[in-house]
């Protein structure tokens, strides 16, 4: 029996690899509620050939391998499923180039969210990435790669959108190139080529590690606002969204919906986020938002409410850390939510369905969307908080989002990042030929099947 | 219970209906005025009900103190009119809810009561407020906001408890018959407003003006003059209060400030736009504060004194953008006496 | 454990290894090491895991328990307000816990057994604690306004001992009246604290309220930022209320006054926020005061500085158990190349753990030619 711990350590160094059982304890855990699954091994590279040596080891042994990002992905996609050698790919967050007449930013697989935004401040700061609203230490590849959204994605799309190209480990040891810079010295897109970013996008690292990724940057604005419009009847909802969205004014459009505080109770709330590159001009788009729901104000059903100046500091952060606070809402340190991506059409029906099962499981919620594109379509939250603590607290979360999840498909919608037991639904609902397009090519990239098993199999 | 005290002869037979001839918004003849009087007397839909800003003034303007705006008020909730969008005001009346927390507390000093504002607290500090107790939170809320809201009906369920919970905790408990009133609208709610409800208000509200002026006598000697123009942007409570007025020139007299000479002041004061924000009057609200502060920085304001944290948190930033700084009148006596600021609100 | 209740509570969000602006690892043992395991998040798991019995006691936990650099980097950054204060109390709780087992790491141990044998961390006699001062003329202490407190590591070691002569030596040329205690000093007992011996620690805490007390000193001026902090914040708890001063602060409010000999070349520099000066005690003016006052010299400000400082690495334990390394992304030697790359000439400190931990570095960065290391006193004190 080989001794993986003195090969790990041959290729990255000793300091650099464990199987402690301290580690594999750590990182056998997502903070969401799935089960610990604990790997045999830790290990963080530091450069792409690290990680092939890596990748040709476990191929070699038969060894599962899994990639992980910040671990933040709470639906538990970083977990060792079938054990293994867990990839902790932080040590590799170098900002590699910022080309600012193509607006990209090529970054190593590890590089965190804050940490770019930080920099483009620094160093450019007339463009901005588009942060999703996890916490700053998440990295941009895992973000992309489970197809996220964030404070951009009213105006350009899901984050895997806004992928130029990106370089990838192949379960087979191959290091290849995706998009334009595979046939160029620059990273502008993956047009006008066979698009191999689909071999990555949404696969849960199951066909390949990647270590580069370009994503696409956007002007920032100099001055920021956000305006918050409030009602108390779901089925209004859909056509605010679209009348905002028509104006391709905002650069987020979101909603949010929650028990708590109080007054919030029973009331949809649509916050648009839009900038400026003047007062004058940012008074202008404010006209126009207001304007686009005008119905609403002279009906009296809808109004765009005076925001305090603290909560509009919060509402203007990027990321929002309220967000990540909803953790302790149960001084118990965890929450987890199904993200279903689905037609905005389905909006009144997912927040009815989302306060059933929150009612059914007894717990207290969070709810929201954002939407993508002009309208195209919006990633749905059913965010529900737990104590991490309290075991049977944790099971009735897992419930309820279990729940969640077969509501989601119901409508119509498909969660995102969905954790293993909703692949599975998922699988179910799909087209045989789909899936089995899905298979074969695992099978010719993976064929020892050594990349994160268990994700994307059918029972 | 809590009927409104007022005369419907008195308006029926008003000659000069001033109360809508003098309204700075809604531009009405004598005859339309007087329809409309009657309109909203009978009980009947008016225009008025809808055009009202309710920035209380024609509670200033009539000469036999009828309550003419509360009238508005009570028509609009009676006839399902909502100044405010429906889901706003739901939220607001949630928001503003008596949390129940308060209990009988020992308090030394005279007690000031902040209201609702608990982010003026870190401004009551200094030889101003020496020896003062401070009180402050929602189950002390005077509720004459719901005025913008019309919902009466609202002042008339809460009232009555903040009246009592005021008395019980912090005053009776102590042995104070008197309590000094931070904000207008506290001052008001108590002497006007209460009383026009037949609400019983059993201690003697004192106005903050009142005390200021006399801390500025007692402290005379270390004032420095601060020698600057200041704009006055007059509260929409102060309308139920006239006689309070006059004290902002004594006060400015006694600090070294020159209050310019301009349009919309006095009696003539413009209404800030908070209300009307939230009222969805976005054209009107650009035109309100536009004509305010253009008048104000026309008369060579370098200040803009405001006693009113809701008027600050609206007009403050624009103010300031036109170069006259924003303070509380409170925050400008702390200033002539050579205090830090730490600018609540 | 104490503060076993807030473990579970951490979401292991990361807010803790990062500082205000995002901009790069500022966690020390995080930054070093990167396992999961050794971020704050990661070690408040590990207790929890350990405390439910899911892990055994084992070296590398107690390396890990012990690799915390005490900077308060996470108290600052974490989001959740309601426990945050108490993650490094926690930690140190869990070193508690290791003592209590006697199975914490030997250079710990060896640290603790120098501090209950010899009275300090060095192994060295008390006897020669007053070394420092010799040929300065300073006066025992006997009722002057102030006593001057060198801590450990300004009596025992080469680095601290010079920054103990300048600091004294310049309050002395600054007309400030005080005394010092020389072979009578005795450890403050912060490093105790820190590595978890609570009962050692709270002996030195009495004694040394004992002594003071008997000598009616009422205002104390420290060298050592650790002992500023410990004598405001814990020995109050202990019956002993004292007028606590770091010597910046002593130095800042007399630098207008005072004597200050303009540099004979202008120096870009900038200040190295201590973490038990900064961000435990708020104390972020004082020194750049005294900077700012000296003629020639431009006060630069380093991208973490106040509450995104990113410490030396030299508390909790680690300048004497050297858990943190030396490698190239132990923090020392991450600080001054963020120093260098900074534009600075001179990284000036405030603290004697500092002094000699960033010194270090600097020499083993290669950078000693073009960055030196100097404590405030030094700085303010002579003509470079």
């Amino acid at each position: 029996m080989k001794d993986i711990c003195a090969e790990l350590s041959k290729i990255v160094g000793p300091q650099y690899v464990s199987n402690h059982p301290e580690e594999c304890y750590l990182y056998a855990r997502d903070p969401g509620t799935m089960e610990p699954r604990r790997p045999d091994w830790v290990v963080m590279p530091n450069s792409t050939e690290e990680v092939r040596h890596i990748v040709l080891l476990a191929n070699r042994e038969g060894i599962p391998i899994v990639p992980m990002g910040g671990g933040l992905v709470l639906s538990g996609l970083t977990r060792a499923l079938k054990g293994g050698i867990l990839v902790d790919m932080k040590r590799m967050n170098r900002i590699l180039e910022v080309n600012e007449g193509s607006r990209y930013a090529l970054v190593e697989a590890g590089a965190s969210q804050g940490m770019l935004q930080a920099y483009l401040k620094k160093h450019h700061p007339k463009l901005k990435h588009s942060i999703p609203d996890a916490p700053p230490i998440a990295t941009l590849a895992g973000n992309i790669l489970i197809h996220g959204s964030g404070h951009l994605s009213h105006a350009a799309g899901f984050h895997s959108d806004m992928l130029n190209g990106l370089e990838a480990v192949l379960p087979t040891g191959e290091i290849v190139r995706v998009g334009s810079c595979s046939a160029s010295p620059y990273w502008f897109g993956r047009a006008p080529l066979p698009d191999l970013a689909g071999l990555f996008l949404g696969w849960f690292g199951t066909t390949g590690i990647v270590t580069k990724l370009a994503v696409k940057l956007f002007p920032t604005r100099a001055v920021n606002d956000v305006e918050m419009f409030v009602v108390e009847d779901p089925e209004l909802v859909p056509d605010i969204l679209q009348r905002l969205a028509d104006l391709q004014m905002a650069e987020d459009l979101t909603a949010w919906m929650a028990p708590k505080p109080d007054w919030a109770r029973g009331f949809q709330h649509v916050n648009v986020n839009y900038g400026a590159d003047s007062r004058e001009e940012l008074g202008w788009k404010q006209k126009l938002i207001r304007a686009s729901l005008q119905k609403y104000r002279d009906e009296k059903v809808g109004g765009f409410m005076p925001i305090p100046p603290p909560m509009k500091k919060g509402l203007l952060e990027a990321p929002q850390t309220a967000l990540t606070r909803f953790a302790d809402v149960k001084k118990g340190g965890g929450f987890e939510y199904v993200g279903g991506i689905m037609p905005i059409a389905c909006f009144p029906q997912a927040y009815r369905k989302g306060i059933e099962v929150a009612e059914n499981h007894g717990t207290t919620y969070s709810t929201g969307a954002r939407i993508i594109g002009v309208g195209h379509c919006m990633m749905f939250y059913f965010s529900y908080p737990f104590n991490r603590a309290d075991a049977a607290d944790v099971k009735n979360a897992q419930e309820a989002l279990e729940e969640t999840n077969r509501v989601v498909l119901e409508l119509g919608g498909i969660p995102w990042k969905a954790e293993a037991p909703a692949q599975k639904m998922i699988l179910q609902r799909m087209d045989p030929n789909t899936v089995d397009l899905m298979n074969r090519l695992r099978a010719v990239l993976d064929p020892k099947g050594i990349m994160n098993p268990g994700n994307w199999e059918a029972d | 219970m809590y009927a409104l005290k007022v005369d419907p002869e008195l308006c029926r037979q008003c000659q000069t209906i001033d109360c809508l001839m003098k309204c700075q918004h809604i531009r009405l003849d004598l005859e339309s005025a007087r329809k409309e009087r009657l309109k909203i007397l009978e009980g009947r839909d008016s225009r008025v009900l809808t055009d009202c800003l309710t920035c209380y003034a024609c509670e200033e303007y009539c000469p036999y103190g009828n309550h003419p705006f509360y009238q508005i008020v009570e028509q609009q909730e009676q006839q399902g009119i909502w100044p405010v969008p429906i889901p706003l005001t739901k939220q607001q009346v949630v928001m503003m809810a008596p949390k129940g927390r308060a209990a009988p507390e020992k308090l030394p000093g005279p007690i000031l009561d902040l209201c609702y504002f608990p982010m003026l607290s870190k401004t009551i500090r200094g030889k101003l407020y020496e020896g003062l107790s401070t009180v402050v939170g929602s189950d002390i809320f005077c509720n004459i906001m719901w005025l913008h809201f019309a919902k009466n009906s609202v002042i008339r369920e809460r009232l009555p408890k903040v009246i009592d919970t005021l008395w019980k905790c912090y005053l009776q408990e102590n042995g104070r018959e008197e309590v000094i009133c931070y904000h207008d609208e506290c001052y008001g709610t108590y002497t006007h407003l209460a009383p026009a409800f037949g609400i019983t208000v059993p201690f003697k509200p004192i106005h903050l003006f009142e005390y200021l002026i006399q801390r500025l006598e007692t402290l005379k000697d270390q004032i420095r003059p601060i020698g600057m123009k200041a704009a006055y942007q007059r509260p929409c409570s102060n309308r139920l209060i006239p006689e309070t007025h006059p004290l902002v020139d004594e006060i400015f007299k006694r600090v070294g400030v020159e209050r310019v000479t301009r349009q919309y002041d006095g009696e003539n004061a413009l209404c800030c736009g908070g209300v009307l924000k939230a009222m969805q009057r976005d054209d009107q609200v650009e035109d309100l504060q536009k004509r305010n502060l253009d008048d104000m920085q026309a008369s060579g304001a370098g200040l803009c004194v405001f006693n009113c944290p809701f008027c600050l948190f609206t007009l403050g930033e624009a103010a300031a953008d036109r170069g006259m700084m924003p303070i509380l009148m409170s925050e400008l006596c702390q200033y002539a006496l050579g205090e830090k600021l730490m600018l609540g609100g | 454990m104490e503060y076993a209740e807030i473990l579970h509570r951490c979401f292991r969000c990361g807010y803790c290894k990062l500082p205000g602006s995002f901009l790069d690892l500022n966690c020390p043992s995080y930054l070093n090491f990167r396992f999961e395991t050794f971020s704050p998040g990661g070690r408040l798991w590990l207790l929890r895991g350990w405390l439910d019995g899911e892990i055994q006691t084992s070296p590398r936990l107690a390396e890990i328990l012990y690799s915390c650099a005490t900077c308060g980097n996470c108290v600052e950054h974490c989001v959740f307000d309601k426990f945050k204060d108490n993650l490094v109390k926690a930690f140190i709780a869990g070193r508690e816990e290791l003592v209590d087992q006697g199975l914490v790491p030997p250079l710990v141990r060896d640290t603790l057994k120098s501090m209950q044998i010899y009275g300090n961390p060095y192994k060295l006699p008390e006897a020669d604690r007053g070394n420092w001062a010799h040929g300065l003329g300073l006066e025992p202490y006997t009722g002057q306004e102030y006593l001057f407190l060198a801590g450990c590591v300004g009596a025992y070691d080469e680095r601290g001992q010079k920054m103990a002569r300048a600091a004294a030596g310049l309050l002395k040329a600054w007309g400030v009246d005080f005394g010092i205690l020389g072979p009578d000093e005795h450890c403050d007992g912060s490093e105790a604290r820190d590595l978890g011996e609570k009962g050692l620690f709270q002996s030195l805490v009495e004694r040394n309220i004992r002594q003071f007390q008997n000598l009616k000193a009422r205002k104390i001026i420290t060298l050592s930022p650790h002992a500023y902090h410990t004598f405001k914040a814990d020995y109050p708890a202990f019956g002993g209320t004292f007028e606590v001063y770091h010597y910046s602060q002593i130095l800042a409010k007399l630098a207008r006054k005072a004597p200050l000999k303009p540099l004979s070349t202008p120096r870009r520099v900038a200040f190295h926020d201590p973490c038990y000066l900064g961000r435990y005690q708020k104390e972020y003016q004082a020194p750049r005061k005294l900077l700012s006052a000296i003629p020639g010299l431009q006060l630069i400000e380093l991208e973490r500085s106040r509450v995104d400082a990113l410490c030396c690495g030299g508390g909790g334990g680690n300048f004497f158990t050297e858990i943190l390394g030396r490698g190239s992304d132990s923090p020392a030697r991450v600080r001054v190349q963020e120093a260098a790359a900074a534009g600075a000439e001179i990284l000036a400190v405030a603290c004697p753990n500092c002094a000699k931990m960033l010194d270090d570095a600097a020499k083993t960065e290669g950078l000693e030619e073009t960055l030196r290391v100097m404590d405030l006193a030094q700085i303010a004190g002579l003509r470079i």
